[in-house]
């Protein structure tokens, strides 16, 4: 689904990427975790396409998409959250996820308006539909960002630290609703740090460091692996 | 429905049933001034339509106005051609125009595409000084038999001129209205609210860019064209005039709530009563503007109708959707 070759991103002698090589198969859940500065929001926007790699290649459903704006990857089925959400502030809760409807997932007004109803039902803010944007919680913040990643129907989605900054509570509903969104048949590639959460869901791991994957499998392989544990979870010093 | 949206709206009515009466009871001065202020509303819905929501930063509309009021005067008095088809060819001549412009100042973002706009206006009009069949560089007054053909009496000609620009308001408003309401609209807002956000739910922001630069184009195209009946001239400095047709309109946008479709109107009348109450004070009349816009964007970013939208629970002219129903939300 998703394959990505020598990818590359330099800053003049900086290397925020270097060589990264991952091959996403359709329907995986692969979480991506690495120490701060490893490069992952970094390569979730080189994915997405709001920065042009210095070399290598992505591939999605066997396309060259390395050169296209970042409109036209959403429209074939890339949709991404933000760490920071981006919502929309003076639109309603419901026409941010319209939006996405109408415009990623090319979609007419009429089924836009249901997608994005539906959408809303999935990850409960449905009660919100009509309030403005700005006012939501961090939380339902945290949902909107996910809704507008949604209803655009991608089939590739890309979740950065989307777990980040709630209670365990509230991180166990949204992996419920992560959970549906897997089950619908989303491939699904999750930057967290919260490593609890990707336990629960993901089927790879894949350790991001110095802006190369140094390691990539099963969670609990991966996460006892000794490099790992070195330049991440800083267990054994 | 809430009071507050039904008073606004009520107003807007009025302001309507107003407009519609205007010709048969105001005074030629009066008519005059009326006909100033839409052309000015149409100026100013364009340039909130660019600056407010495809964050096209001009400060170069002037120099559509300008190119407006040149293909007037020249299809109208240097080719002869019917005056109405004159009006509307102006308007063509700009959407022409703004497709070189286009291809320049959209290399440019941000501040630099504002100062470019800037150098490509003042180009043209040092061009249209060149023109020596406009009277170059001093400009020339529109012959007498040339501007009977909008009216032989000069009060016939007023009302004509003044059902022109009303006109022009009024598809100004309805068009971009019908245009906000599409699909287009709805991720103009989004842009609006997060470019960024918005090219990742999958909005393509260059072809949203280019479609209201060019929507604007014609419509300030025949506004130079009404200012240039009103004038009864055309010269660079006047018909180009940044002031008039670029400071101005940004001072009314910012005032009356930049990125809404409420503000540029409350901005355009927030922007004619001071400019009559302070008409004999000569220079302080800008700086009281500037003060003015200065001190209402300190209070509240979003002009007076950001200020009026802490109490209005909903737009009076409703652009939103809500679930389920395909009408406004208020």
């Amino acid at each position: 689904m998703l394959e990505l070759s020598g990818l590359a991103l330099h800053f003049g002698a900086l290397k925020v990427l270097d060589g990264v090589e991952l091959t996403v198969p359709q329907g995986a859940v692969v979480g991506v975790i690495g120490p701060n500065g490893a490069g992952k929001t970094t390569l979730f926007n080189v994915i997405a396409g709001v920065l042009s790699p210095s070399a290598g290649s992505i591939r999605f459903e066997g396309r060259d998409v390395g050169a296209m704006p970042v409109w036209d990857r959403c429209r074939l089925g890339i949709a991404r959250t933000y760490q920071i959400p981006k919502p929309f502030t003076n639109m309603t809760v419901f026409e941010n996820v319209l939006a996405a409807g109408l415009h990623g997932g090319a979609l007419s007004m009429r089924e836009a308006s249901a997608r994005a109803e539906d959408v809303l039902a999935l990850v409960e803010l449905d009660h919100r539909s009509s309030l403005r944007a700005g006012d939501l919680s961090l939380l339902d913040l945290k949902r909107l960002e996910l809704a507008k990643a949604l209803g655009s129907g991608p089939r590739l989605l890309l979740l950065d630290e989307i777990a980040g900054g709630l209670t365990d509570a509230e991180c166990d509903t949204l992996l419920d609703i992560i959970s549906t969104v897997r089950e619908r048949g989303t491939t699904i590639v999750w930057i967290e740090h919260v490593i609890r959460a990707l336990r629960r869901i993901a089927g790879t791991i894949a350790v991001l460091y110095n802006g190369t994957f140094i390691a990539t499998g099963a969670p609990d392989e991966v996460l006892v692996d000794r490099r790992v544990k070195d330049v991440y979870l800083g267990a054994g010093q | 429905m809430n009071p507050a949206v039904l008073i606004g709206r009520a107003l807007l009515v009025a302001g309507a049933v107003f407009l519609l009466a205007a010709p048969f009871g105001l005074s030629p001065r009066g008519l005059q001034l009326v006909t100033e202020f839409l052309t000015m509303l149409v100026l100013a819905l364009m340039w909130n339509l660019l600056a407010g929501y495809a964050d096209i930063v001009t400060v170069g509309q002037h120099a559509f106005v300008g190119i407006g009021a040149y293909a007037f005067f020249g299809f109208l008095v240097l080719a002869g051609f019917d005056p109405w088809l004159s009006v509307l060819l102006a308007g063509l001549v700009a959407l022409v125009f703004s497709l070189p412009v286009m291809a320049i100042i959209f290399r440019l973002r941000a501040g630099y595409l504002a100062v470019g706009s800037w150098v490509v206006a003042e180009t043209l009009m040092l061009a249209a000084g060149k023109l020596s069949a406009f009277g170059g560089g001093s400009g020339v007054s529109m012959p007498v038999a040339a501007v009977k053909r909008f009216g032989a009496a000069t009060a016939d000609r007023y009302v004509n001129v003044y059902w022109l620009a009303f006109a022009l308001a009024a598809l100004a408003l309805l068009s971009t209205w019908y245009l906000m309401r599409s699909r287009i609209g709805v991720g103009l807002t989004a842009m609006r609210d997060s470019e960024e956000g918005a090219g990742a739910i999958g909005v393509n922001l260059r072809r949203a860019r280019i479609l209201c630069f060019l929507w604007a184009a014609p419509f300030l195209g025949i506004a130079g064209a009404i200012i240039t009946m009103q004038k009864l001239r055309v010269a660079p400095p006047a018909s180009f005039s940044i002031i008039d047709w670029t400071v101005y309109v940004i001072f009314i946008v910012v005032i009356g709530g930049i990125g809404s479709f409420e503000g540029p109107i409350i901005g355009t009348l927030v922007f004619f009563v001071l400019r009559e109450l302070l008409a004999d004070t000569g220079v302080w009349h800008l700086i009281v503007l500037g003060a003015v816009s200065i001190g209402i964007v300190l209070i509240e970013p979003k002009g007076i109708w950001g200020l009026l939208r802490r109490f209005v629970p909903g737009d009076l002219i409703p652009v939103g959707h809500s679930p389920g129903k395909r009408q406004g939300r208020a």
